[in-house]
């Protein structure tokens, strides 16, 4: 089987401060990875450049697109890697906000992807928007309702419906349950797990929470000081961790 | 069109301007204490030099650097730099504010021009060379050689969707459009039909999406004429442009197409059924009429002998 995304040697600096450096993994189809470290270990600068948003400075990201087979994102033009961008990727932000367009409505907004890669059917594209607020648990009733009206939780499944209405293949996560209460994050966990399982998708979570990861992940890699220190599959990692700050993450979790 | 030949027509215009403000007679008699069209001839070059490439790139926002002109900005300062700069001692203008030859901003633009380029004026569509508008698209039909000058407050037809400057230039050079029709969507999720009723965007030669100043989009189907068509938007710095015969599209969805829509009655004055029509509050009654907007358009059929419901009346 073809890695759906391979990294090599990604590296990225703020100026002698280093961002993240020399991570290197393979993604395959149907896999869920997850990064997780404390704040400023670098996981939000890694996820940025997987995607395209910043520039590493160093490094390959090879995407194994439909079309032509693998190809190296960094070396694409700007039309392609945003195409990409709406298609076969998604990116879900922590807060809901960045990712969503506050002023339309939630129909508009899970249709805007649609629309950007050709809809042209107003029929269609509707049906498909009320469709997928369904899948994501928001009542039909408020399709036409803006985001500002809806709850944090909600907000955040509109973002995920938004996401995935093209059907990508590879979803990056940045802290999709962050400032949400444990209740919402429990559903929020949930439904995740059944889009993804249900689907095949492959997705990059970022998360500094270790129950998070735990549910969704299959693999883990734990980030210090900007680089990846133990690697693994989620429950070998979490359930005997080697390095010493995995040792500290792990014994750091509240128990209720 | 090469930098050489925007060169020399730039030479052949300067050439023209300083006939004109040294030889008085005729009809190029011009207050001398401005310069001829008021802006200086510096300015004009590089007011034509943008006019140039928006014209090789239909569609597409070329950058310029407006000029302090004396009327506030809102008033048209884009549409008169852009007269301006195209002006010549022979023309004739007209100029219009929502179809009406008769309204302030018309008069006020006109006489600027007798003034600073004493060039001749007229209220005919037919006889004008240069017309500038605000809001409206002649009914007449324009003809080859005709130029015809908008005044556009808002050029970024992305603006109200998409706030940073950065993004909607990224979007326009990447061809990423979907935006627009977000727009449509909620337009129609909201009202169930497109409701966007002027400024209603286009799309350019297959290329780029355009603001075609806030005219009816019941003009928006004679967007694709013989003449030249030029909009200058002085406080937002942009010039774009309309070479004949170019292909307009306005944007659509296939079970939801444009439709260019106008007040479902007749001219009250000339009878015209298919003319865009404005709606006047007539007494404290609530009566009203339906009137054309081109006055020019109205009176002259009126001159032919046709009648409305209301001609003949004495209206106040």
């Amino acid at each position: 089987m073809t890695p759906l995304l391979q990294v090599d040697g990604l590296t990225k600096r703020y100026g002698a401060r280093l961002g993240c450096g020399d991570v290197s993994f393979d993604l395959y189809p149907g896999e869920v990875m997850g990064i997780v470290g404390e704040s400023g270990s670098g996981k939000s600068t890694l996820l940025s450049c997987l995607a395209g948003h910043l520039a590493p400075d160093a490094g390959r990201v090879v995407f194994d697109t439909r079309a032509e087979g693998a190809r190296d994102v960094l070396t694409m033009s700007e039309p392609e890697r945003r195409m990409l961008g709406r298609t076969d990727w998604a990116f879900v932000h922590q807060h809901a906000r960045d990712g969503l367009r506050m002023g339309v409505s939630a129909g508009a907004n899970v249709g805007e992807r649609l629309m950007a890669v050709g809809a042209r059917h107003y029929g269609d594209i509707r049906e498909q928007a009320v469709d997928w607020l369904g899948r994501v648990e928001i009542p039909a009733d408020r399709v036409d309702d803006r985001p500002r009206a809806f709850s944090g939780g909600m907000q955040q499944r509109l973002q995920i419906a938004r996401n995935l209405v093209t059907g990508p293949r590879l979803v990056f996560m940045d802290e999709p349950t962050g400032g949400l209460d444990v209740s919402v994050q429990a559903r929020l966990l949930d439904l995740l797990r059944g889009l993804v399982r249900e689907m095949g998708l492959s997705a990059i979570i970022v998360t500094h929470d270790l129950a998070v990861v735990r549910l969704l992940a299959d693999r883990l890699m734990v980030m210090k000081d900007g680089r990846v220190v133990e690697a693994g599959l989620t429950d070998q990692v979490l359930d005997d961790p080697q390095h010493g700050y995995t040792q500290l993450l792990v014994s750091s979790v509240l128990l209720v | 069109m090469s930098v050489q030949t925007a060169m020399d027509e730039a030479q052949v215009d300067q050439a023209q301007a300083d006939r004109a403000s040294t030889d008085q007679a005729g009809t190029g008699r011009h207050d001398p204490a401005y310069n001829f069209a008021y802006l200086d001839e510096q300015t004009k070059r590089m007011i034509r030099r943008a006019l140039l490439k928006a014209l090789a790139i239909p569609g597409y926002q070329v950058p310029f650097a407006s000029r302090e002109m004396p009327m506030p900005y809102g008033w048209g300062t884009g549409g008169v730099q852009v007269t301006a700069a195209c002006l010549e001692p022979d023309d004739v203008l007209k100029v219009i504010d929502q179809g009406a030859d008769d309204t302030t901003n018309a008069v006020s633009i006109r006489k600027f021009f007798q003034r600073t380029a004493g060039v001749a004026v007229t209220e005919a569509t037919g006889e004008a060379s240069l017309i500038q508008t605000r809001h409206r698209i002649p009914e007449t039909p324009l003809t080859e050689g005709q130029i015809l000058v908008y005044q556009v407050p808002i050029p970024e037809p992305l603006r109200f969707l998409e706030p940073r400057e950065t993004e909607t230039r990224k979007m326009h050079a990447l061809e990423e459009y979907g935006l627009m029709h977000v727009k449509l969507y909620e337009d129609i999720a909201h009202n169930g039909a497109i409701s966007t009723a002027y400024a209603y965007p286009v799309k350019v030669e297959g290329r780029y999406v355009m603001d075609p100043s806030p005219i009816p989009k019941f003009d928006n189907p004679r967007l694709e004429s013989p003449a030249i068509q030029l909009f200058g938007a002085g406080r937002e710095q942009r010039i774009y442009a309309l070479p004949p015969y170019c292909r307009v599209e306005s944007l659509d969805f296939e079970d939801h197409p444009f439709e260019a829509s106008k007040a479902d009655h007749d001219c009250d004055l000339c009878g015209c059924g298919d003319s865009y029509l404005d709606e006047v509050i007539v007494d404290d009654e609530g009566g009203r009429m339906f009137v054309c907007s081109d006055t020019d358009f109205c009176a002259t059929r009126r001159a032919l002998g046709h009648a409305g419901r209301l001609s003949g009346e004495a209206l106040a």
